[in-house]
This record gives C-alpha cells, structure tokens and sequence, in this order.
C-alpha cells in the first residue's frame, strides 16, 4: 500500500517534466489578458487593418465579436466588414470572417497559402505569435525583402514594417556540440517605424490577445461558469458525505 | 453484525436520514436539472441558423407591375408582388367568397398589415410563401379567369398539394383545406424601393 | 404496492433490485481504490449522452469535419459544453480505468473465481483503445490525421497480407473521406455497442461471485444464519451513498480540468490538432494521446518494424493472461512478499516512465530509457510467474480488517 503512495508521487513529479519540451528559438511571453476588452478591442482594429484582408478567420463571425467585446454591431461593420459575399449582397454582421483570396491565388503570390487565422493561438500559442511578429529583419535574399528568425524564410511579407521600422540581425558563434553555429542574438534597428519600440510591443500584445479571444471565444464563459458548478459541487458533496456518514454509523 | 444493521447507539435516526436522503435528493436534482439546460438547449437554431435567418435586405426598384420575385427569410420563400390597381379594386369583390377577407386573425400579419390589401404600401404585397395548409409553396397564378381555376378566377395563388387558393393579398377561399391566410412576415421598408424582410417597423 | 406486484408478476424488477442492489452483499471494508468501478460506469454514461449530443452537429465529411467542429464550439448554443465534456470524459475513462486495472492488480483481483471478469475487463480495456483511437481521428486535425496515419500502418508490419489490410482498413490509399466514414459508424455505434455488452458481462460475472476487498478475504465464507456473510453490507444504501459521495469528489476534479484546462497544456487537446489535416504536410512531432503512449514508446523502442509491432502487441496480450501467470494463493498484497510488492511498483513506474518517453523526441540516450523500462515492464510477469509458485507470504485473516 504505501509502496504504491510513492509510485503516485512519482508520477506526479514527472508532470511538470513533461510540460516543459518544446525547441527552435526562445519566445517572449505574450502580455495576455483575455479579460481586458479595451485591449481586444484595440487587437480587433489591429486585426482588421493588417491580417484580415489576406487571412480569413473563417470560425469566426462578426457579431459574436460585437457581443464579446461590448461593441456595436455598427463599429464592428465600419472596423472590419468591407466585402460583398459570393451573391453580391453586403456581407452580413452574422457572416463568417472569410476572405476572397483563393489558395490558388495565395500559392502564386507568396508561394504558399495563407493560413487561416481563427485558431492559429490554440495551434502555435500566443508567444509563438508574439513573437514571431516582431522577428522580421531586412533581408535582400527574399523575394518579399524580409526574412523571420522564429520562421526561416517564410513567404510572409512584414506587413507591419511601416509601425516597427527596419532591422538587421546581430549574429554570434555559438557552439553547438561539436559544430559552430551562428546564432542571431538580437536585432539592431537601422530604421525608425511610425511606432516606438514600447507602442510597438503593446500593440502586437493587443493583436496577439485578439488572436487568443478568437481561438477560443468562450474562454471567459468557460472560466466563469467553472467556479460555479464547482460551488455547486461542494454543496453537494456536503449533503452527500453527511448521507454517507449517518448510514455508515451502522457499518462496524 | 449484518443481521442487525444498526448503529452504535443502537438506535437509527430514521428522521435524519428522511431529511438527508431528501435533501441530497433535492440538490442532486436541481444539478441533474443545471446540466439538462446546456443539452437541451443545443437543440436551439445555431449563430449559423440564426444568421440565415437574419433579415433580408430586398430592392424591389426593377419589380415591375402584376410580376412576383421570390427572396429567401429564414430559408423560407418570401414573395413580394406588385399588384396593379385594378387588381386592389378586384380584392374588394372577393372578400365574399373568403373566410377571412378582414384579416381577423391577428397571427397571419403584423399590425401594419392588418388592412383591406394586406399591405404597408397599397401595391406592394409582401407574404410568406408557404401553405397555410400542410406547407406546400402554392404557385403564382396571376392570369384572370384561368381555365383550371374557373372563369371567375382573379388571380392569385394556387396550391398543387391539395388545391386550396388564395388572392393575391394572401387571403384563402372559401372551401378550401387551408384554414387560414397567408402569413405576412414582419417587414418594412428603409427607402421607397427598399424592403427589409424580418424585422418590425412603422406602418407606412 | 400493487403495481409493483403486476410488474414483478411479468418482469423480475424486485429481484433485479435485490440481486444487484439491496441483498447484492459487499465487503465492508473497500477502501479509496474501490471507487473507480462505479466511476469508470458513470464516465461510460457521460461519453455516451454528450456523444449523442455531438452527432446531432458533427459531419463526419473529409471536407467538412474540421469545421463541423469548430462550428460546435462556436455556433451550436452550449456546445462547447458538450464537446469539452467528451474530449474531458475520454481522458478520465482512463484515468479510472488505469487505476481500477491497478487496484485489481494490488489485491489479486483478478484471481480465481474472477478470471472472467479480469479477461471481460481487458477486453473492455481493449475496446475503450479502439473506441478512443478511432474517436481521436473524427476532429480531422493535423494529429488526428497523422496519429491514426501512424496506428494504421501499424498493421502493415503483418508479412504478407500488411500492406491489403492497411488498405482495407483505411478503403483509400491514404487516410480519406471513407476512412473518417467508417471510423464513426464504429465509433458511434459499433463500439458503444461492445462496451455496453462488455460492461454487463463484466458486472454480471462480478455479482455472480462477489466482490473481492482490499484483504482479499472471501466473504462468502463466512455467513450467519440467514446465509448472509458476515462481513458483507448490502450495496444499497451502504455503497450506493458512499459512490455519490466518490462522484461527487471525482466531478469536481473532472470540472477543473473540462473548465480550466480542457486542452490539458496541449496534453489532451494536442497542439496540431487545431491545424486542418494535411496529407501532404506531416506536423514535425507526433506523439499519441497521453493514454496511448506507454505503448507507444514500447513501439519505438524496438528497432525492427514487425518486431516492435509484435512487443507493442505482447505488451497488452499478456496482460489478459495475469490470472494464470500470478501462481500466488494469497490475493492482496497486504499479505504477500516484499518481492511481490517491489514487482509491483518497479511496474507501475515503467508505465509511467515509458508513457513519459513516448512524448519525447526519440534521442539516443532516451531511446536506450525505452529499452530498459521496456524491459522491466516485461520483466514484471516473468519474475510475478518465477517468484509466485512459492511466495513467502503472511498469514491472511478469516475476516476483512477495517
């Protein structure tokens, strides 16, 4: 019996263990806050002016935005609804957020399709996101002018150089092993965008926790109404460990 | 001991465990009760349904007199049919041959509608494209006297599934299995020649 | 009463309640480990109503599956609910069905008279493998594709007809559109079918001999005049207020993990499986869901294809044959040698320890780990069938203890 307490404890242990694996470069942690609608209010602007003409976040519909994120129907048109659908009728508020790039069209423009973003938080994470968007330096080889240090030569133009501004990577020789590798350490700035570096950081955090709402929109419901059935669980467990108590005093 | 199942005290508190097994009853129901809403209530039309029934934007500008154009609500027909004048002045000579020709029943139409041509504006009539029968979509049969229909007939709408016919205001004959009229589904009109289907509004 | 009587004049509703409840008598002294019985019926319950309840929503389409999903957890009022609670009841069915296995390996459960129930729970076992993995492919993610890509070629390690049944299993010559077909008719309906059969198989052969307790005393010795055993209680009230009380405990763990970590760190909900799948893009790390991976890694460490097949296959056989493997007559292990109980335990941690190794990449120094604990995981039944014949084991009580 207490040899198997100690197995328990084991495989306890080895839990956190199994939480850590994860390789390639190291990421920030994104400044998430699922809870502050301002913020994703800011990220739904962001989203809507820089992601959303290419990528689709085709789970997703406007209105529930709206109701999300305590805004009107109206500002969620005006912030991010400019298409006509298929039937050439004005899209509606309770449509999907689909776009009109075919993947045929995307493959021959950027050599791959794009994405579709309405669960790219659940599949790479928010510091995946965070930042990726911000590792775009200048480089000549690529075909877009720009090349990332989290994704080697993706097909992604840097559609946000205008608000970071141009940098170039500082590379160092680390060993790995045996072999010798040049490892980008940090950037260096060698042009100003229309945003500070602190703008800049806070607004890919807006962006990235918009992307983290949309993944999963009823993370907050979920949450909220977790702590309730739990409540509601003690209760009843203690009426139910009182019934256990009073038939077991006939138990010897 | 299992002969005589009892506690040490030898005597059961059979009033406390009524009111326990009660009790504990009662909470467990009410959180049996709790879980059934999320499942029942997953029967409910879906953000996808509730989206193809969102209202319809219709523009009836190139709609041309005695003509019918058919628009989807709800993934229901909804016709739309400009009448002619004379076709308003032959409503008025039917009304004794209809069951309801005064739109009595307030479930048919909207307040709005509730008049002699079933209608915000006079030529426009605007109605639900199912029989009020067994759910047929009766079809469009405006010609006068048709020689199916009788030569009495002045247009209107005819159902196949089981002949019953209406006027071109929605309303059911006479002798007919449909019992009622035609439904008038809310509408109203945000320009002169620009209908939204499915939301209230202000008679015109 | 009289209509109690009508009934029970056409059909045994009384002595249905009395053989299974009211005089279904029970060893009074189940401890913590007893639980996960009544636990692992209830979870089957939950699976089956919130699974039901998916497949009003779901298309099981190659074009459509992906986003039926996700329009359940967006469109469908409360079906997010439901979803998570399915995704959640998969990992919680083995969760208890782990640790029940493991309390009936501690008292010598499955010894005789219970070698039924002990063969109709590994066939259960067996079935819940089925059932999830086939479950796992239906979301039509990334991992989904791929992990079931993986198990299926699995099959193609059988000499000479491997490469027709991977074929016929999978009806297209990748993953496709009929092989997501047919995986939900058996997920659905087939293999509900099974385990229900199974599970009343089980409970039947269980209340044909009585329960076994942590003493691994047979009550049924011992009874006083009315034939009723002396340490024995009847289920109902006894254990039917006791196993509310187990459910209501196991509800609120159940309830922090469907409400705070429903994808489980990328544990229960992987990562990858959030990408549609891919035929042409393999996702760069693969690993089975947490419940498949002590295999799993069995798998891995063998470095020949059949081979590794073969083990990962011997892994589960010859858990079927541990009633006849443990020679010992004594049934718990509070009674049994301390040889018995470090076989135990060296056990248990390779289980863990191989379904830890499972999820990582396969380096050479962890592949070497797989091969050692693969080996203590085998090295369990040799040293149980050597050790057992003569046991040196402590005298068992006439009585359960307390």
């Amino acid at each position: 019996m207490k040899s198997l307490v100690k197995l328990l404890i084991i495989a306890v242990m080895l839990t956190p263990v199994m939480a850590a694996a994860s390789g390639g470069a190291k990421l920030l942690k994104a400044p998430i806050d699922i809870n502050d609608k301002e913020s994703l209010r800011r990220g739904a602007q962001a989203f809507g002016d820089y992601c959303y003409s290419c990528h689709a976040a085709s789970f997703m519909r406007f209105n529930r935005i709206a109701k999300d994120l305590d805004m009107e129907e109206q500002e969620v048109r005006e912030m991010l609804i400019h298409t006509y659908n298929e039937k050439g009728a004005p899209t509606k508020i309770g449509d999907l957020m689909e776009v009109s790039m075919t993947d045929a069209y995307a493959e021959n423009a950027f050599g791959t399709s794009v994405p579709d973003l309405t669960l790219a938080a659940r599949a790479r994470g928010a510091d995946w996101i965070y930042t990726y968007l911000r590792s775009f330096y200048v480089d000549e080889d690529r075909p877009t002018g720009f090349n990332n240090a989290v994704f080697p030569d993706v097909g992604m133009p840097h559609v946000l150089w205008s608000l970071q501004g141009l940098q170039e990577p500082v590379y160092e020789t680390v060993m790995h092993g045996d072999i010798e590798v040049d490892e980008i350490v940090h950037f260096e700035k060698i042009q100003d965008g229309k945003l500070t570096r602190v703008e800049y950081d806070v607004f890919l955090g807006d962006l990235t926790n918009f992307m983290v709402y949309i993944a999963e929109p009823v993370q907050v419901e979920r949450r909220s109404m977790g702590w309730k059935v739990m409540l509601f669980l003690v209760v009843l467990f203690g009426f139910a460990f009182a019934l256990k108590k009073e038939y077991w005093k006939d138990v010897h | 001991m299992s002969t005589d199942m009892k506690p040490d005290s030898g005597v059961v508190d059979t009033k406390r465990r009524r009111f326990l097994v009660n009790s504990t009853s009662v909470v467990a129901a009410v959180g049996a009760g709790f879980v059934a809403v999320p499942f029942l209530s997953s029967w409910m039309p879906s953000e996808r349904a509730k989206n193809a029934g969102a209202p319809v934007e219709v523009d009836i500008s190139k709609l041309e007199e005695g003509r019918l154009m058919v628009v989807e609500w709800q993934s229901k027909p909804v016709w739309i049919v400009k009448r002619s004048a004379k076709t308003l002045t032959d409503l008025v000579s039917l009304d004794g041959t209809l069951s309801d020709p005064n739109s009595e029943n307030v479930d048919q139409q909207p307040e709005y509608a509730q008049n002699a041509n079933r209608s915000i504006k006079p030529e426009i009539s605007v109605l639900v494209g199912i029989c009020t029968h067994l759910g047929c979509s009766p079809t469009f049969r405006p010609e006068i006297g048709a020689a199916d229909l009788g030569a009495d007939w002045l247009g209107g709408f005819f159902c196949p599934c089981h002949s019953s016919k209406f006027d071109l205001a929605g309303r059911v004959y006479q002798g007919v299995p449909a019992p009622t009229n035609l439904v008038v589904p809310p509408h109203k009109y945000v320009s002169d020649n620009v209908i939204i289907v499915g939301v209230d509004g202000e008679a015109a | 009463m009289s209509l109690m009587n009508w009934i029970d004049d056409r059909f045994p509703a009384t002595k249905m309640w009395n053989d299974h409840l009211a005089k279904y008598y029970t060893p009074k002294n189940f401890n913590f480990w007893y639980f996960f019985g009544s636990l692992a019926l209830m979870v089957l319950v939950i699976q089956i109503i919130s699974g039901i309840f998916l497949t009003m929503h779901y298309k099981p389409d190659g074009a459509m599956a992906f986003a039926s999903v996700e329009y359940i957890m967006r469109d469908v009022p409360y079906g997010w609910l439901i979803r998570y609670i399915h995704s959640t009841g998969a990992t919680a069915f083995f969760v208890v069905v782990y640790l029940h296995m493991l309390r009936g390996m501690m008292y010598g459960s499955y010894k005789k008279p219970r070698e039924l129930i002990w063969l109709f729970g590994m066939f259960i076992y067996v079935a819940l493998m089925a059932e999830a993995f086939m479950g796992y492919l239906l979301p039509w993610g990334q991992m989904s594709y791929w992990g079931a890509q993986v198990i299926i070629s699995l099959f193609g390690a059988i000499p000479v007809i491997g490469d027709d049944l991977t074929l016929w299993i999978r009806g297209d010559f990748v993953i496709g559109d009929a092989t997501l077909n047919r995986f939900f008719a058996l997920h659905v309906i087939a293999l509900p079918f099974v385990l229900v059969f199974l599970v009343v198989a089980h409970i039947l052969a269980l209340h044909e001999v009585g329960s076994n307790n942590p003493d691994g005393v047979e009550i049924k010795k011992l009874k006083d005049a009315d034939g009723v055993p002396l340490d024995g209680i009847p289920f109902h009230p006894y254990y039917s207020v006791k196993d509310i009380v187990g459910v209501v405990v196991f509800l609120f763990f159940f309830s922090i993990v469907l409400f705070y970590f429903p994808d489980g760190g990328g544990y229960l909900l992987e990562h990858a499986n959030f990408i549609a799948s891919d035929p042409l893009k393999t996702p760069e790390h693969i690993a089975p869901v947490w419940y498949f991976t002590p295999f799993y890694a069995i798998l891995r460490a063998v470095p020949d294809k059949l081979m590794g097949v073969g083990t990962m296959g011997a892994a589960i056989v010859v858990l079927f044959f541990l009633p006849w493997i443990d020679r010992c007559k004594v049934k718990s292990i509070r009674y049994r040698s301390i040889v018995f109980k470090l076989n135990l335990l060296v056990f248990g941690v390779s289980f863990v320890v191989l379904g830890w190794l499972a999820m990582q990449p396969a380096t050479e120094i962890l592949t070497m780990f797989s091969r050692i604990f693969t080996f203590l995981y085998f090295a369990f039944f040799v040293v149980l069938f050597v050790t057992s014949k003569n046991e040196k084991t402590k005298p068992v009580p006439d009585r359960v203890t307390s």
